[in-house]
């Protein structure tokens, strides 16, 4: 737990890291992830997202999923910014390893090391990973 | 402590949820409290009682009924990701003009938002996924 927590009315606002580690859609871990974001934008609390592993290919650009018969939920990343969920954080070791770079991506991020992310995740009060 | 525990896996198929429950015995059995169990994903047939394993073999459905009964603890399915692999408890099956529900004693089907709720007023919440 952080110290220095902010306290609102209705209690203390907390750090919630949501970390993407799998590919959007071999598993249904990625979509289901994206719904609990969505649902914390209601509770005013501080919200991040982290992708690394194959989750980095949840953010790339040009997503087409008729072949396999799925929905494209892809530009719901686009929508976050208007639930205030603005921070993106993607490892860059991640995107390296897959071929990928910022460029890739459909929306603006904030690239960052794996020891980098590690710190940031030690930061946070809560951590859920998909 | 005050903990919550978010099961994301299947019963027998895969051991996060015989983890989740044995970090919920001994954290018990240590005098510290589970507010909460959330079951997200396939963590959500935990939660069927028309399981029947081996007689030989644990009785994941039961172990927890059991343990929420003797500890008070909430046993929260997701309506979405239960909807999704057919678990519905008595009111959801009348909602969806289904036949049949099987939820387990002690379980109880609502939103994501209890699991964001839990983050929120637990000391940890504790994931067990793949």
């Amino acid at each position: 737990m952080s110290d220095d927590m902010d306290f609102e009315e209705g209690g203390a606002v907390k750090k919630f890291m949501f970390v993407n580690r799998k590919a959007p859609y071999g598993t249904i871990y990625a979509l289901e992830g994206l719904e609990v974001v969505l649902i914390s934008a209601a509770f005013d609390q501080d919200v991040s997202l982290a992708f690394l592993d194959d989750g980095v290919f949840q953010l790339v650009k040009g997503q087409k999923t008729d072949g396999v018969e799925m929905k494209n939920f892809s530009p719901t990343y686009r929508a976050l910014e208007g639930y205030d969920i603005e921070k993106l954080y993607v490892e860059r070791e991640s995107l390296e390893a897959r071929g990928l770079s910022e460029e890739d991506l459909l929306v603006d991020v904030q690239v960052m090391s794996a020891a980098e992310m590690g710190d940031m995740m030690a930061q946070q009060d809560v951590v859920i990973s998909f | 402590m005050k903990f919550s525990i978010m099961v994301s896996e299947g019963p027998y198929t895969h051991q996060a949820t015989d983890s989740a429950y044995q970090f919920a015995k001994a954290a018990l059995a240590k005098g510290h409290e589970i507010m909460r169990v959330f079951f997200y994903h396939d963590g959500v047939n935990n939660g069927t009682r028309l399981t029947v394993p081996p007689q030989d073999d644990r009785h994941i459905v039961n172990r927890w009924s059991e343990l929420a009964a003797q500890h008070n603890i909430d046993l929260v399915i997701c309506i979405a990701a239960a909807q999704r692999r057919g678990l519905l408890d008595e009111n959801e099956a009348k909602r969806q003009g289904k036949d049949a529900n099987n939820i387990a004693p002690g379980f109880r089907i609502s939103g994501l938002g209890q699991l964001v709720e839990a983050g929120i007023q637990s000391d940890r919440l504790v994931v067990f996924g793949d």
